[in-house]
């Protein structure tokens, strides 16, 4: 079983992040680290991988040649990493950014992909699926578990209330939900291992991936306006008078809560 | 949570690590404010060392980190004291409990043990399935630990062990206590005489240490030997008189000069945060005169023992390292923390006492980091007689 991991490289959310005037898109020219989101996934990877037999590969798209969240997964434990990165890669969207994963995606030749179910920074939760229309193998979303059967994958799959049991042949792709697994540390044998690893870095042209479909031309999104989010207003105290309690359920079920 | 990379040090001391070097030090820093900083405050209001978190720091790698083959991680003497650093940002009870496994009980392992000794032990003690602890200290030897009276006596082919060890960092969790005792050997270097006695062994027993107002999220007990007879294969081959155990020590007390920059670490960053948003005289704290010159000398001190901390590991890389080197670190870098500690808590007025924040807890664990691996004065002592030639002792 090969699994391929798509793990996103973003700035640090512990920064402060800034927007671009003229793109309206975010600043990405520091140093880049592994999504939190994704580092679900790849731990589920590695404990698939570890169970059922297999490797991890994983495929990331970056500006600048950023290597930085990948050796990050690498040294948890994946085994190779596959990295697109290209100056005309530059105001790609969505849509453009699925089209180039999946075309790496071909090359490593995986039995299962996972990504999470939404970037940090980006969050659109669009590519996943995306990407599995490109490559026309189903897809399911929203994945606490995830087993492996032969020649499915079993995923339970979180919804408002609970959980769906849903059966999928492979090759697929799954969404894995942020939090259903403790990613873990990596081990100071981990990081030095992820020295010697493989990382392929590959351009556009190797992908065999037209210009036209890509960058600020391919994009069809369009940021046309940003605004600052409205400062939080100051919350109501409750004195409580023997009655608070009403108040706050009065003041949930206002806000359908409960 | 990435970790946090808040920049207190004004020299940017860490611009000089390697990414690799970075990588461990995220790593470790992300477990640490995962799973230490929301749980320290009750496990030390419980005087509790939490158990579940040996299999954590095991997977981490930490255990014998330095040590080649065995388990151990080949990993340079610079490494290893970053990931002490960033545990002891946590608390200095999971630095010690660290230390005593890997830098006192384990490297005493591998210096001074026999090939057989060194495969039974190390690679589990390196995974965390066995524990070690290391017992020097006695209630009548401290400072002066060739003064001890746990005595090891030849019975046949066996040792007889009689004798009392206190302040044993882990003694009653541990599978095995690497207990020193003076023996009737007499060579050029005395006669003392490390020995690998298995915790399970009949007249060996520990009893916790209670009431402790310092490191109290970690274990101390008392030891006492009772008739313990242990095989001479227990005994460790190459440990020849008291100097095996310091050299011991030196390890240790290499790892505390890291550790102290990290508890530092924690008392800064909470004492600039807590100026910023708390507001006195209609004034942010921070905006205040005052404060910024306290906030700056704990900078000055704790960047100062960084770089302090940084010259130890290229001098141990280099094989330079002397005793002394290593007292003037000791020395400096945990005086230093305890200075930061203590103008820390003052700068958090009235919610500095509480176990809420974390300056009053490192302040209280310093106090025995600064009597431990050598009291301050005795590392004043080191360095007075490198300097004069005089041994003021
Ligand atoms: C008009 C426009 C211009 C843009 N310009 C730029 C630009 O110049 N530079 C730039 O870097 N971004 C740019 N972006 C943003 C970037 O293209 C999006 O973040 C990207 O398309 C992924 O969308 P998302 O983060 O919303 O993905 P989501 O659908 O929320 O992501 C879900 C999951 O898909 C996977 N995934 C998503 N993106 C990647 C990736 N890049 N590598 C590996 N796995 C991934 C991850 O597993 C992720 O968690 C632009 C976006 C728009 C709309
Ligand atoms: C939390 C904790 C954990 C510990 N863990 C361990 C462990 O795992 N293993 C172990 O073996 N020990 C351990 N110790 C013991 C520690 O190493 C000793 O407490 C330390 O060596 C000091 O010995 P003492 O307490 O007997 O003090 P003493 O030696 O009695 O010293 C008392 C005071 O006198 C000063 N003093 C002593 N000699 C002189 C001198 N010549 N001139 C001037 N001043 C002097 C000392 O500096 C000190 O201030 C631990 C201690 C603590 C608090």
């Amino acid at each position: 079983m090969k699994i391929a991991v798509c793990v996103k490289q973003i700035p640090d959310p512990a920064e402060e992040g800034s927007l671009d005037d003229a793109t309206k898109t975010l600043k990405r020219e520091g140093k880049l680290i592994l999504d939190d989101s994704d580092a679900y996934g790849v731990e589920m990877a590695l404990q698939l991988a570890d169970s059922a037999g297999g490797e991890v590969v994983l495929v990331s798209m970056a500006p600048n040649g950023e290597t930085n969240g990948l050796r990050t997964a690498l040294a948890m434990g994946a085994e190779s990493a596959i990295l697109v990165s290209d100056p005309a890669l530059q105001g790609t969207d969505a849509l453009g950014t699925a089209k180039v994963l999946a075309a790496a995606l071909k090359t490593a030749s995986p039995d299962l992909i996972l990504t999470a179910t939404e970037s940090t920074d980006g969050y659109t939760g669009t590519v996943p699926e995306q990407i599995a229309e490109l490559l026309e193998w189903p897809s399911v979303t929203f994945a606490k578990s995830i087993t492996i059967d032969g020649d499915k994958v079993k995923v339970e799959r979180q919804t408002e209330v609970g959980y769906d049991e849903v059966e999928c042949p492979t090759p697929c792709v799954v969404s894995v939900t942020a939090g259903v697994v403790e990613p873990r540390y990596p081990s100071f044998k981990g990081i030095m291992a992820a020295k010697s690893k493989p990382l392929e870095e590959k351009t556009i042209a190797d992908l065999g991936i037209d210009a036209s479909q890509i960058g600020w031309e391919g994009a069809r999104q369009e940021i046309v306006d940003v605004a600052e989010v409205p400062a939080r207003e100051a919350g109501e105290v409750i004195t409580d008078e023997g009655d608070a309690h009403e108040k706050i359920v009065d003041f949930l079920k206002e806000m359908k809560v409960v | 949570m990435p970790p946090n990379t808040q920049d207190t040090d004004l020299l940017d001391i860490d611009d000089i690590l390697s990414e690799e070097e970075i990588l461990l030090r995220d790593s470790v820093r992300g477990f640490v404010e995962d799973k230490i900083l929301p749980n320290i405050a009750s496990w030390y209001e419980a005087g509790r060392f939490e158990l579940d978190l040996v299999k954590d720091l095991a997977n981490l790698g930490i255990f014998g980190m330095t040590l080649d083959g065995y388990g151990g991680g080949g990993a340079r003497a610079r490494a290893y004291g970053i990931a002490l650093r960033e545990l002891e940002a946590g608390d200095s009870g999971l630095r010690s409990f660290v230390s005593v496994q890997s830098s006192l009980t384990m490297n005493g392992i591998y210096m001074f043990g026999s090939e057989e000794q060194k495969n039974e032990w190390l690679p589990k003690m390196a995974s965390g399935d066995a524990l070690g602890c290391f017992g020097l200290t006695e209630p009548d030897a401290g400072s002066n630990p060739a003064a001890m009276k746990t005595n090891a006596v030849q019975k046949g082919g066996d040792w007889e062990i009689n004798g009392v060890k206190t302040w044993i960092t882990n003694g009653s969790i541990s599978d095995v206590a690497l207990v020193w005792a003076q023996t009737e050997e007499t060579n050029s270097t005395g006669g003392i005489r490390g020995f690998l006695v298995p915790t399970d062994s009949k007249g060996f027993s520990a009893t916790d240490i209670s009431e402790k107002a310092s490191m109290r999220a970690s274990i101390t007990s008392e030891i006492s030997l009772n008739g313990v007879l242990v095989p001479d294969e227990f005994r460790l081959p190459e440990a020849t008189g008291l100097k095996a155990a310091l050299s011991c020590l030196s390890e240790a007390r290499f790892g505390i000069c890291f550790g102290a920059v990290g508890a530092a670490r924690s008392c800064l960053e909470t004492a600039i945060d807590y100026s910023q948003t708390r507001e006195v005289f209609a004034k942010p704290l921070a905006a205040l005169a005052l404060t910024q010159d306290k906030l700056v000398n704990m900078a000055t001190l704790y960047s100062n023992a960084g770089l302090v901390a940084m010259h130890l590991a290229a001098l141990k890389e280099s094989g330079k390292a002397t005793p002394a080197h290593i007292s003037y670190g000791k020395r400096n870098n945990v005086a230093a923390a305890r200075e930061i500690a203590r103008e820390a808590r003052s700068v958090l007025g009235a919610n500095g006492i509480s176990l809420a924040y974390p300056p009053i807890r490192h302040m209280a664990n310093l106090e025995s980091v600064y009597t431990y691996e050598g009291t301050h004065e005795i590392h004043t002592l080191v360095l007075g007689q490198k300097l004069t030639g005089h041994s003021a002792f």
